[in-house]
């Protein structure tokens, strides 16, 4: 097949970075260490892979678990016409990883928003600051730990 | 708290706002601005006034209570994130989908395709000076609603398209309303190029103002018809056909210089195209023996002669009423168990029936997926509308992400303002066709 031997192709040229490659209902997924994940992006956007497009970066919080949070990217190649998704995981306690503002331009906004509602840092983002949520408000909205009917404003209301 | 641009502030210029409420701007939106004299040195845009936390809310709702809350993201075509996200589901779950329901959802969803380009159009066109050409397009969008109203049951949050199928078979009569809805867009169409096509000063305000090029429009994430307009040939439709889109014929217009006039000139040719798609669609539809009966007994009349017995005839009853369409289920719903609503006929007459409703609507049945996580989006009103869905096994999904179109076009809005003047912003972020339901979530 030849998904399969792109797979192949790039676990080869980022063995060090990548744990390990899976199929989700039809869809690849590689799942990247953290610490190489702006390596592996970065090689992946340039030719012969030629992924030019970030078509999506979100977040998962499984709180219960060592990793705590699962960055998502999904990469588009428009020469290929296919997908992929990428997976890194974040420790609860710092979690932190490279930005990939540098790679592609949607980034910048796409981080803030992880930022915003998750609380994860991004090393190397120009501006990274809330961007749904307002200044003064408290916590990440979309954390599992942040209750669903929680009630704020905190910032008092002008007279 | 001072902002990015007040920071960066030279003294000599002025700072200006447009918007949170701007009459330019569709919906609420904020650009801070940094001016000397009508050039714009700098701008900062703030969006998230219409944040609602929809992600949050799906995490608490099940699968099939959260189809509402998809009407409201892309508001002005809600079928298409009905049909993105049922399609998602659809992947997930393994369900296949009967042939009539295919072709009713393709037909809503260039339906409302072109109610959104229509929309967005006429108010680019609108701010730029057009009103005519505002009123024209409005109301060859109520034509298009006519159909979708009538069929539905509602004009904007629809709810229409199910995870599974479609929520009711099309309504009587539909062929001739459909001709009528393309006819007069057709005939809209034709004006609006007379007027807009070769009109100076439309062509001022758009020609060679907000570009973008063809690398910048790539690594700013941006899909559908603005990054055609820059050239780039990518429609979901075409690229990862889904449902019967791979068996219609249908051009995928491109434009040369990604400016404004480029973006406006794509969504026109847009809209033709959807109009051939949806003559095609309408015709692959076969004529059924309608689900209602058009001649029978009045609903009052059959109640006061079922108190005795059960009638013989047919009761008339509205499309939209539940409990009449059971018929029509095979065509328009998997038969795949518990993915949709039992029919209301059973329900209200048979044990089993009820059984079945409570076993699809009670808390920890219902839909339940199996874990994993799923991707799958369709070609939106303004580009690729993704749902990214991770299932953990119960009823609600754990998480659920909205790969927001608008998002990515907005996010260079700035670049794109930058060194030209302050009456630019106004078609060049008009052509972007910012919907803030989806850009805010």
């Amino acid at each position: 097949m030849e998904k399969d031997a792109l797979i192949g192709e790039i676990r080869q040229r980022f063995a060090a970075d990548i744990e390990s490659d899976a199929e989700s209902l039809g869809d690849q997924v590689l799942i990247v260490r953290r610490e190489g994940l702006r390596a592996v992006m970065s090689g992946l956007r340039a030719a012969p892979f030629d992924y030019a497009v970030l078509l999506d970066l979100t977040c998962v919080d499984f709180l219960a678990t060592e990793n705590r949070f699962e960055m998502v990217y999904h990469l588009l190649s428009l020469s290929r016409n296919s997908r992929l998704r990428i997976k890194a995981s974040l420790p609860g306690g710092n979690p932190v990883v490279d930005s990939l503002s540098g790679l592609w331009k949607n980034a910048d906004w796409l981080e803030r928003e992880v930022f915003d509602m998750f609380g994860v840092g991004f090393t190397g983002h120009p501006d990274l600051r809330r961007i749904l949520m307002y200044e003064g408000f408290e916590g990440n909205p979309l954390l599992k730990s942040y209750p669903w009917r929680k009630e704020q404003p905190l910032v008092p209301l002008k007279d | 708290m001072e902002s990015r641009i007040q920071k960066g502030a030279r003294p000599d210029t002025m700072l200006i706002n447009m918007g949170p409420s701007h009459p330019a701007m569709h919906g609420t939106f904020r650009i801070m601005l940094e001016l000397e004299g009508e050039k714009i040195l700098n701008a900062e845009v703030e969006i998230g006034y219409l944040h609602r936390g929809f992600e949050k809310t799906c995490e608490n709702k099940t699968y099939f209570n959260l189809m509402p809350y998809t009407d409201r993201l892309n508001y002005v075509s809600p079928q298409i994130n009905n049909m993105g996200y049922a399609m998602t589901m659809e992947k997930m779950l393994g369900v296949r989908v009967p042939e009539r329901a295919q072709a009713i959802r393709v037909l809503m969803s260039e339906l409302s395709r072109i109610s959104d380009h229509l929309t967005c159009l006429a108010a680019m066109a609108m701010e730029n000076g057009a009103f005519t050409v505002f009123l024209y397009m409005m109301k060859a969008r109520e034509f298009l609603w006519d159909v979708i109203e009538f069929t539905t049951g509602s004009r904007m949050t629809t709810s229409y398209i199910r995870i599974g199928g479609v929520r009711a078979d099309l309504h009587a009569g539909w062929r001739e309303s459909v001709k009528t809805a393309v006819a007069e867009t057709r005939g809209v169409l034709k004006d609006v190029h007379g007027l807009l096509d070769k009109n100076q000063i439309f062509l001022n305000r758009t020609r060679s103002i907000g570009a973008i090029s063809k690398e910048d429009a790539l690594s700013y994430g941006w899909t559908g018809p603005c990054l055609r307009s820059a050239g780039v040939l990518y429609d979901v439709r075409k690229a990862h056909p889904y449902s019967i889109y791979d068996r219609l014929t249908f051009d995928v217009p491109l434009g040369d210089y990604g400016d404004n006039y480029d973006r406006y000139m794509v969504r026109m040719r847009e809209m033709d195209q959807s109009l051939r798609i949806i003559e095609q669609v309408a015709a692959l539809i076969p004529d059924t023996a309608p689900a209602v009966a058009e001649e029978g007994l009045e609903p009052t009349e059959a109640v006061r002669l079922g108190r005795l017995h059960k009638p013989a005839q047919k009761v008339r009853l509205s499309p939209n009423l539940e409990g009449s369409e059971k018929d029509r289920y095979p065509d328009i719903l998997t038969a795949d168990a518990p993915v949709c609503v039992p029919p209301k006929e059973d329900t209200y007459t048979t044990m089993e029936g009820l059984i079945s409703h409570f076993l699809f609507f009670m808390k920890g049945f219902g839909i339940r997926p199996p874990k994993g996580d799923v991707y799958f989006s369709v070609e939106g009103g303004n580009g690729e509308v993704g749902f990214y869905v991770v299932s953990d096994g119960t009823d609600r999904p754990y998480r659920l992400h909205l790969r927001a179109p608008c998002f990515h076009l907005l996010s260079a809005l700035e670049q794109l303002i930058r060194g030209r003047f302050l009456a630019d912003v106004v078609p060049t972020f008009g052509s972007m066709n910012m919907i803030g339901g989806e850009l805010d979530r």
